[in-house]
Order: C-alpha cells, then sequence, then structure tokens
C-alpha cells in the first residue's frame, strides 16, 4: 500500500492545493470566454493560465516544462523528500507535452527532440537533480490516474519507494482546434450532467502528488488502495453505450468494499452528452447510485493529463475539510439514471473515495483513495 | 510472466520469433502487405494512422490462432519513444495561421494520442482488459517486462497480455517489437 505525502494544483485558480480548495469551496471557476486566443477563428470558453506568470527557472525550460517544474517544486516543499534518490521515481502524465512546439509561431529555438515526452520528462526530473529514467504515461484522459495506479505498481513491487507524480497540460491551438473540429466543445461553461449539456471546456493546469510506502508515512496521511483500468473495445472516440470498460474498473476497485463508506465518486463529468451518460449507466450497473457523485470540470474545464491527479488531490483536501464538492454548471438532472449529483458543497464525514476516468481509445480507469488513522 | 512469442517489424521487414515474415514492400506499403498477409477483412485498417497500422500488424501477427480463446480480459501494454508525433505532424498541417488553409480534420486528431494503437487492438480482438501506454526514451526491456510484470502481479484480472515496444517515428524510421506474455 501507498501512502500520500505531499501534493500540490498549479491552476488559473491557485498555485497550492489549498488555494485551489478554497477558491472552488467559493464558487468560483476559471472558465472564462475567449475571442481570437491562440489565433483561433472560433471562440472558445477554457480555464487558461498566464503564461507571463508561470515561475521561468532560468532559460532552459518551455511553458509546459515551467508548468510542471512549479507543480512539483510546490509539493516536494511540504515534504522532506529528497527528489535526487535513486529510490525516487518521476512519473509524467501528460496526454500532448510540448506539443505546441509543433507551431512555428511557439517553436523558438527549441529543438525536435522536446517533442519526445520522455525528454521533456527527464528535463523536469533533471531540474530536481534526479537522474534516474523517468516514466511517462500518456494514456489520454486517463493518464493522470493510470501515473497514479503506475506509482502503486512500482512502489509495491520495490522497485522505487516513492514517486513524484506530475500531472501536466497545455492547451495549445493543436488541442483546442482539434475538440473544436469534433464539436466536443461548449461555447459556454459546461454543464456536467444536466439536461442542457453540450460540451467540454479545455483547461490548463498542472498537479502533482508525492507518494511513498505506507510504513514511511504519517498513519493519518491518503492512501491509494486499489486501481483498475479497463477497455471498452468499442470505439477510439466514442463512449461505450454500455459503460462496459468504467464499469468494470469500478467493479474492480469496489468489490468486496463497503461501498457505503464512500464520500464521494468524482467522476469525469466532462458535460459531453455520451460521456455523463456513459458514467450514469456504469455507475448504476456497478450499484453506487446512492453514492453522492460530483464533477469538478466546472471549475477548471478539462485539464487532460492533469485531470486525474488534480482531481484526485482536490477531492482529498475537501473531504479533509468534510466536504463533498459541488458540481459547478449542473441543475437538471440530464442522464437516464438517477446519479447522486448535486448543485451544492455537502457535508461529509467519509474519509474513502473513488476516482473515475475514461478517454479517447476506449480506455476508461478507477481508483480507490482511503484515509489512514482514526478520525 | 513467461513470453510465449515475439514479433518484430522494421522498415525492411517482419519476423515471428526470429523467423522472416514471406511479405515484400518496405515502410508503409510493408505495413500494406502485411496486413494484405494476415486480417485482410478490416477495412477499418486503412482509416488508422501509421502508428496503430504498425500496431495493429503485428498483433496480427502475433495473435494468430490465439486471439479469443478465453481472454477477454486480456491487457495490451505498449511504450514508445516518439508517442503519436508521425500523426501529430499530419494534424498540424491542417492548422496553419492562414484562414483559407484552416481546415482542422477531426479524423485525424483522434489519432493524435499515442494510446489509440492499444484501443484499435482491444477493439480489433475483443479485449476489455487493461490497455495502457507508456513513454520512454529509449527501448529498455528490463523497464518494459518490469511494468508488465507489475501489471500482472498488480490486477489479478489479468492473466495474459499483448506487449511491448511500437513506435512510428517516419516512413523509415519504425519498429514494432511485441510479445504475448501469459501470467504463468
Amino acid at each position: 500500500m501507498i501512502a500520500k505525502l505531499a501534493d500540490n494544483i498549479y491552476s488559473p485558480l491557485g498555485t497550492t492545493t489549498l488555494d485551489n480548495y478554497r477558491a472552488v469551496a467559493n464558487h468560483r471557476s476559471a472558465l472564462r470566454r475567449y475571442r481570437g486566443e491562440r489565433d483561433l477563428p472560433e471562440p472558445f470558453t477554457a480555464s487558461l493560465l498566464d503564461r507571463d506568470a508561470l515561475p521561468r527557472f532560468g532559460d532552459g525550460y518551455t511553458p509546459f516544462e515551467r508548468l510542471a517544474i512549479a507543480s512539483v517544486a510546490d509539493a516536494l516543499g511540504r515534504c522532506g523528500l529528497d527528489p535526487t534518490g535513486g529510490d525516487v521515481l518521476f512519473i509524467l502524465s501528460t496526454t500532448k507535452g510540448n506539443i505546441e512546439l509543433l507551431d512555428p509561431h511557439c517553436r523558438g529555438a527549441w529543438s525536435d527532440e522536446r517533442l519526445a515526452p520522455a525528454v521533456a520528462a527527464r528535463v523536469i526530473a533533471g531540474h530536481f537533480g534526479n537522474r534516474r529514467a523517468p516514466l511517462v504515461v500518456s494514456n489520454a484522459c486517463t493518464s493522470g490516474l493510470c501515473a497514479q495506479i503506475a506509482a502503486m505498481r512500482a512502489i509495491g513491487a520495490g522497485t522505487c519507494r516513492s514517486a513524484i507524480v506530475v500531472g501536466a497540460d497545455l492547451q495549445s491551438r493543436f488541442i483546442i482546434s482539434g475538440f473544436q473540429a469534433f464539436h466536443a466543445l461548449d461555447t459556454e461553461p459546461c454543464r456536467p450532467f444536466d439536461a442542457s449539456r453540450a460540451g467540454l471546456n479545455a483547461g490548463e493546469a498542472a498537479a502533482t502528488v508525492i507518494y511513498t510506502r505506507a510504513d514511511l508515512a504519517p498513519a493519518d496521511a491518503w492512501h491509494a488502495t486499489r486501481g483498475a483500468i479497463r477497455n471498452d473495445a468499442n470505439h477510439i472516440s466514442g463512449p461505450s453505450r454500455t459503460g462496459e470498460g468504467s464499469f468494470r474498473a469500478l467493479q474492480a476497485v469496489t468489490q468486496g468494499f463497503d461501498t457505503v463508506r464512500l464520500a464521494v465518486v468524482n467522476v469525469h463529468g466532462t458535460a459531453t452528452p455520451y460521456n455523463d451518460e456513459m458514467e450514469a449507466i456504469a455507475l448504476d450497473r456497478a450499484g453506487l447510485l446512492d453514492v453522492p457523485v460530483n464533477t469538478l470540470k466546472g471549475y477548471y474545464g478539462h485539464t487532460m493529463g492533469a485531470a486525474g491527479v488534480l482531481e484526485t488531490v482536490l477531492t482529498m483536501c475537501a473531504l479533509d475539510h468534510g466536504t463533498v464538492l459541488a458540481t459547478r454548471g449542473f441543475n437538471t438532472l440530464g442522464v437516464s439514471r438517477r446519479v447522486n449529483v448535486s448543485d451544492s458543497h455537502r457535508p461529509t464525514a467519509g474519509r474513502a473515495f473513488v476516482k473515475l476516468l475514461s478517454g479517447f481509445g476506449g480506455c476508461n480507469a478507477a481508483m480507490l483513495f482511503e484515509k489512514g488513522g482514526e478520525r | 510472466m513467461n513470453i510465449i512469442k515475439r514479433v518484430t517489424i522494421t522498415p525492411a521487414g517482419a519476423a515471428i520469433d526470429g523467423y522472416p515474415v514471406p511479405v515484400d514492400g518496405r515502410g508503409m506499403e510493408l505495413l500494406t502487405a502485411l496486413y494484405r498477409h494476415t486480417a485482410g477483412d478490416y477495412p477499418k485498417f486503412f482509416k488508422m494512422d501509421p502508428l496503430c497500422r504498425l500496431g495493429f500488424v503485428a498483433t496480427e501477427l502475433l495473435l494468430d490462432g490465439d486471439r479469443r480463446n478465453g481472454c477477454d480480459d486480456r491487457a495490451v501494454i505498449l511504450f514508445n519513444r516518439n508517442a503519436s508525433i508521425a500523426n501529430d505532424r499530419r494534424y498540424q498541417a491542417t492548422i496553419p495561421h492562414d484562414s483559407e488553409h484552416f481546415f482542422p480534420s477531426p479524423a485525424v486528431f483522434v489519432y493524435t494520442l499515442p494510446n489509440i494503437v492499444t484501443g484499435e487492438i482491444a477493439i480489433r480482438n475483443r479485449y476489455y482488459g487493461e490497455t495502457a501506454c507508456y513513454i520512454l526514451e529509449n527501448n529498455d526491456q528490463t523497464i518494459i517486462e518490469e511494468i508488465v510484470g507489475q501489471a500482472f502481479d498488480a490486477d489479478p484480472a489479468t492473466t495474459s497480455a499483448v506487449a511491448g515496444w511500437v513506435d512510428f517515428n517516419t516512413e523509415v524510421d519504425f519498429l514494432a517489437d511485441i510479445f504475448l506474455a501469459l501470467k504463468q
């Protein structure tokens, strides 16, 4: 079993986990409408970082690398972990890494090599003096959970003692134009699980979680106890009509676990018509309709490779404050199953939750987290 | 973990457990020839980007005769260096900054993720197990076997896996080096 030592969220709503929690607890959203941004012909609504405010750490880092480094640096500052050790594994979760360097307007003097995500990961780990070959997990929108599952496995197998998991993605012209072409974006702030939902919003963020062997962490730390990844085997860009992969992943992480103990299932909830309906079906099939459900996309948009880490960390912080966060943008239930979703923050005494994600390529991932110690 | 079969494909040819596959062609033509030699009846192949074509035909060669024998939970765990860069460049070419030529294609965009190939393999073979894509700087067999071994140990549903290296940079620079592994 592995336990959390420290974490960070670096987003337009704040540069620490606590600042992010306070912003969301105060119902703030980072979603804004942009016109002409990224030299795109169509306007869009997104959660974007102020690039100029990103720390530079000298001249040797791309904006993507600066974002990831800023997040890791804050998390490392909150625990005594020495990142230079050979027993510390860096795991980067990203869908597109430095892809914006393909754009002649962003290219600068960066070499082609930087487009390889593992090279970017080496640069990020190298900033902290870590020389071990990093692992990059790029499993579309499930990457942030798959990266934490990789950490669980590596620590469990003893190939490392601690793992620094950082999820990050920037919203380039590349990604936004693609989702626009896919007609997957809502031009307004997204409305997850709502009857009027019309698509997702893109979001920029990085988030970090540092895990170590449970016996090396405080007893009351959050523990990542189970993880599962399953495929729909159905379609590369459309969710399964039966929620097959999400159902199987949920079933794998909740089997034999008393779901009354779950404070919340923090789902993907992108607000695309198909995703939210698919998740509702999967939750029903997994017997989880009574458990409170929420999604954070109404505050951050879809932060891609960061989502799994960011949403896990923010849910941990919210439960530490006795709160199941509201699903911003939700008003009237618009899925075929009676999912327990709310537009208000709800008090909870729960100390366990499930995190669910799904993505292109038919992949789905779920994890179970439990807080250690006594209440 | 027990590796029972291995397939390699380079721009110059393909081999099963070291024995050359008798097909002609180089580069993308080789992949098409391998498709005709194996599946032949899966027209979706021609919609796929080069990375998916490479992973698809490599898996067809690997699974000949052992596709669906009670392996609904089979995992697909692939590794590469160049993510989806070949198709990313193709997509980037559809979004130039002069608006006259700005035509982003959803059919190209969907392949701008390196894990899509794992999904294509899962769909083809009806595998509902774990699918994962990891990116490394180099084709390091020690790390690859370590991670696949951990997948077997950590998830009781995973008892067999299609795994290994599937990397596509350019038509003259690609490599599939994949294996079929059983837990026992």
